[in-house]
């Protein structure tokens, strides 16, 4: 079982495309087969962390075959613990997408859930790959269903979207495959761990190296998105059906950041770090305050979302070991909130058929089960204490805190207390307050039980993971530590502190710089 | 003639007597009977030429009639693209030639006569063969083009593709003379053992100049791709489906032999031309390509871009550079002969849904087409998991290979600027059409079972293509080792120090 799961959970997805898309598309049958799918698939993803030997270094359940001689590409699949969580997390989601598009997808059923569950496999892929070539493959892969799928299910203008999100996504692609394709000139190889090997030891042109690595993080950055690449994220946001928007950001980019370019290049990374955290503080700032001041929810969520997944680049850039696990598991925490928050709107949006903050109003008394996830939520997000988002956010704080001058990190600080002022107005504006004529003219209909069954695990979850993150942080922590190159780099300073409790790090860093 | 010589060539032959035996059947019918069987004995045909270039394979690798026509692995992969393609090319115009159109039984016997040229083109090793093979082909696609007499575009094309097209052809022949003039041969071997010791290098340098504008006219690689979007826009959908892909992978066999196997030894001077000739390409493709309205014509300047991105493998050493041409025009056919099938069936013979805006709404009207329209896009775009991916990794990783990173970055570049219009037809295709137009537009012909068994082989080929390339990269690798290493007179020949340096 150990030796095939990760092939078994990338072929599931798939298979179930397959089944959709040569059945009829009659009623719900496309939908019911894709939650099953997708079902089974999250209950194998359970399988790795139920097996996954804690503390144990590389990778594990990893398969390596052949796959093309010449140039030697392999089928090289594995996890370990930075990718560990996000498989489940994927699998996690999927049913999520599914129950938010059961009433939302009305035609077209087929399609759409075939390409969802394409989409499914590109993303297992892009976590599991550890041969350049194939990681690629999926990374590509995973545009396709999504732009066709906003494109086909856009709320106003999807084809113009798409192709916005298509060609922002597409074209850093390009140099990033140049760079692959100049690394296996040099070393012959795609796989990871061999690559990794190879840039470690030096032998290769310092120089290119540098560009190298920047073609690398110039594709995910934009993926992710980091100020100032992120003029796809609002319109794709407001544009895609809610199963797509809630995984097209976020955690494919910043898994791609952390495995495969600081994990890559360290010392590239190290040089470029100040940069990446000047703009991720920036992001973090600017994404806050353009969600103030948003009119359509689905804009505002998505520059929370950008401000967010600023703050987890600026974990992962603080290149210390308390920010990173901060960071990673951020990143678990983002996208579980995110989701709920997006399955939330998207049931808003369906029984009120708008997007506009201000038709909104008063609705706490008549759906209170929506209200009550939607606090849950916008408080995990906010990142009060024993909710998840906390955990990370404070992981991050205080481990940056500790590697790089303050100044960013108060500035970060200030960002996600804006936070707070968003998130909580939106709450207001939406559920408190005089009722809206809106809100007085519809039938009130509150969650039904398909989405209450997601909702509600997700809700317990999030306090779950805020009450006990050891549970995650344990395998977290032991895979993932950010490189040591021999020398710090100005900016950032040398204090690798292996210790992973916050205010210890902390406070002896803060003593380090006083003295 | 010898048995064995007969061998060497078994695939022209069995074209050549299809070709004849349906244009005397063709005569002696009476006008109301149907020539659409006459479509099914050129698809046999086909097949048994196929057959023949497959069992080509048995006999040793050679050259035939004293050492004007070869075959070789290299040779049998392309004969075996070529009658791919034009099996797959009848099969669609079987179903979509009206039963009322004129000269239908002609049709197939020029197709096939076409496709000795393209065959003999790949094989020949003698550059007056070369040149009657060239005419062959090209005649016959002259004629095809312009099939349509009945509208003002089909002769304007036809024409206009004739008259470049010699013009093209008077290039290389003027090529050829003063080949002959500089080394006294046109054998392609023996030319090659002796461009070296040649009196008048200049000559050898014009020679290789005219050569490469006659043969690069054909390939429609920009600057002489004038001609592209009005042939492909003028010429029924069927027709372009060959014409976008058989020619060509005929013309880059040629090219291939050319440059690698009779000019190796002044690589330092085709290979900066070459490079600027592939950037040219793919720039000037996608970006007229970004402003089409008629998708053929979109579709034109698409291929004129899909030649600069194969064009981008020349850069690339010998052996790598070779495999990936090869790979590429295997790729390219499968996905351009696909997206063809799809156009001839939504804009109809005549053409007449030919606008992007046309294609509203197809994935609603017929999800299949809709869906394999989507599929060979993606395939254009390159996206993995396609025939179009690896062609583009192939070659772009023998361009990195040989040392032109640029090209590739530049190659790459280009195509995420031409994803934007491939996606445009494709969201087209994929966007909820208004009411009251799909009434008028719903009337899509019935996918018959010659067209579903085209269809079924160029998306089974791409998809084969980009998930497992292994065989066909294995055959185009062992091609390019038969062209690379042909004969003893080459081997004689001292290495050029500068023949590896790429730009």
């Amino acid at each position: 079982m150990n030796d095939s799961i990760l092939t078994l959970i990338l072929l599931t997805p798939l298979a179930g495309a397959i089944v959709v898309a040569l059945l009829p598309d009659r009623g719900k049958l496309p939908a019911w087969i894709a939650l099953l799918t997708s079902l089974a698939t999250f209950g194998f993803t359970l399988h790795l962390p139920a097996h996954f030997l804690h503390g144990q270094p590389g990778f594990q359940f990893e398969i390596n075959r052949l796959w093309i001689e010449s140039p030697a590409i392999s089928y090289h699949v594995g996890v370990d613990g930075l990718s560990l969580w996000l498989v489940v997390l994927v699998g996690i989601l999927a049913p999520a997408g599914i129950v938010a598009s059961w009433n939302a997808i009305k035609e077209r059923r087929k399609v759409f859930y075939s390409l969802f569950l394409v989409q499914q496999t590109a993303m297992y892929g892009v976590f599991i790959s550890l041969d350049l070539m194939v990681y690629y493959g999926f990374w590509e892969l995973s545009l396709v269903p999504m732009a066709i799928l906003i494109a086909m299910y856009g709320r106003k203008n999807g084809p113009g979207a798409a192709a916005k999100f298509f060609l922002y996504t597409f074209i850093p692609s390009a140099p990033l495959l140049v760079a692959i394709l100049w690394l296996y000139a040099k070393t012959g190889t795609f796989n990871f761990a061999d690559l990794q090997m190879y840039i470690a030891t030096g032998s290769l042109p310092a120089g290119a190296l540098f560009w190298v690595s920047l073609a690398f993080l110039f594709a995910f950055a934009v993926k992710v998105p980091v100020f100032p690449l992120h003029g796809w994220l609002a319109d794709t946001f407001n544009e895609a059906p809610v199963a797509m928007a809630m995984v097209v950001a976020g955690k494919l980019g910043l898994y791609s950041l952390i495995r495969f370019h600081v994990g890559l290049f360290p010392v590239q990374a190290r040089q470029i770090a100040p940069i990446i955290i000047a703009l991720a503080v920036i992001g973090v700032l600017y994404g806050a305050c353009l969600a103030l001041v948003q009119r359509d929810f689905w804009r505002l969520l998505a520059y929370a979302a950008m401000g967010h997944l600023s703050l987890i680049v600026l974990g992962i850039y603080g290149l210390t070991a308390t920010g990173w696990t901060g960071a990673i598991y951020q990143v678990l925490n983002n996208e579980l909130i995110d989701a709920a928050l997006f399955v939330l709107l998207g049931a808003l949006e369906l029984r009120y058929a708008t997007s506009l903050i201000s038709a909104y109003g008063g609705l706490a008394a008549k759906i209170p089960q929506t209200a009550t996830l939607f606090v849950i939520s916008g408080l995990a997000m906010i990142g009060l204490p024993l909710l998840n988002g906390f955990v990370g956010e404070f992981l991050i704080l205080s481990g940056t805190f500790a590697g790089i001058s303050h100044g960013w990190v108060v500035a970060a600080t200030i960002g996600v207390t804006l936070s707070a002022a968003y998130m909580l107005w939106l709450i207001q504006r939406i559920f408190y307050g005089p009722e809206s004529p809106l809100a007085t003219a519809k039938p009130a209909i509150d969650l039904h039980g398909g989405e209450l069954s997601i909702l509600w695990p997700f809700a317990i979850l999030m306090f779950v993971m805020g009450v006990a993150p050891n549970i995650w942080l344990n395998n977290i922590q032991g895979a993932a530590n950010p490189p040591h190159p021999a020398q710090p780099v100005q900016f950032i300073q040398s204090s690798q502190n292996p210790e992973v409790i916050p205010t210890t790090s902390r406070t002896a860093s803060s003593r380090k710089d006083q003295q | 003639m010898s048995s064995s010589d007969a061998l060497r060539i078994l695939p022209e032959i069995v074209f050549t007597l299809t070709g004849v035996f349906i244009m005397l059947v063709d005569a002696s019918l009476p006008p109301a009977v149907s020539r659409r069987p006459l479509g099914w004995v050129a698809a046999i045909g086909t097949t048994f030429a196929l057959w023949a270039s497959f069992a080509q394979l048995r006999i040793a690798p050679g050259t035939g009639f004293y050492g004007t026509v070869e075959t070789s692995p290299f040779t049998v992969f392309f004969h075996a693209l070529i009658c791919g393609i034009v099996l797959v090319a009848i099969l669609i115009a079987l179903d979509t030639l009206p039963e009322d159109s004129h000269h239908q039984g002609e049709y197939y016997a020029l197709v096939v006569f076409g496709a000795v040229g393209m065959c003999l083109l790949t094989g020949a090793t003698e550059l007056l063969v070369v040149f009657i093979a060239l005419e062959i082909s090209s005649i016959s696609t002259y004629i095809l083009a312009g099939y349509r007499k009945q509208t003002g575009r089909g002769p304007e094309a036809a024409i206009k593709y004739f008259l470049l097209g010699s013009f093209a052809t008077a290039f290389l022949l003027y090529g050829i003379a003063l080949v002959f003039g500089a080394t006294g041969t046109t054998q392609i071997y023996e030319v090659a053992g002796k461009i070296g010791s040649t009196q008048n290098p200049a000559f050898v340098v014009a020679a290789l100049a005219m050569m490469l504008v006659g043969i690069l006219f054909k390939v429609s690689a920009a600057p002489f791709h004038v001609w592209t979007p009005d042939v492909y826009e003028g010429a029924p959908s069927p027709v372009v489906a060959l014409l976008s892909t058989a020619p060509k992978a005929a013309a880059f066999a040629f090219l291939l032999r050319m440059v690698y196997e009779m000019f190796p030894t002044l690589r330092n001077v085709w290979a900066p031309a070459l490079w600027i000739i592939a950037v040219l390409s793919m720039t000037i493709g996608n970006l007229a390509a970004l402003r089409q309205q008629n998708v053929k014509r979109m579709l034109a300047y698409s291929s004129i871009a899909h030649a600069g991105y194969l064009l981008a493998a020349f850069a690339g050493l010998a052996k790598d550079g070779i495999a990936a041409a090869s790979f590429y025009i295997a790729a390219y056919a499968a996905m351009n002969v696909g997206i063809f099938a799809v156009v001839t069936l939504v804009s109809g013979y005549d053409d007449e849904f030919p606008l992007v805006d046309d294609y509203r709404g197809l994935i609603y009207r017929s999800p299949l087409l809709g869906i394999l329209l989507i599929f060979f896009l993606v395939s254009l775009v390159g996206i993995p998991f396609t025939g179009g991916f690896f062609g583009k990794f192939y070659s772009f990783s023998a361009a990195v290979g040989g040392g032109a990173v640029w090209l590739a970055i530049i190659g790459l570049l280009n195509s995420g600027v031409a994803s934007a219009y491939y996606l445009r037809l494709a969201f087209s295709a994929a966007r909820r059409s208004a009411d009251n137009e799909t009434s008028s537009r719903s009337a899509l012909p019935q996918v018959g079972i010659a067209v579903a068994a085209a269809l079924f082989f160029t998306v089974a080929s791409t998809l084969a293509l980009g998930i497992v390339p292994n065989e066909i990269l294995r055959d185009a690798q062992e091609g390019a080792h038969t062209l690379q290493v042909p004969s003893q007179s080459i081997e004689a020949l001292p290495v050029n120090a500068n023949a590896n340096s790429a730009p």
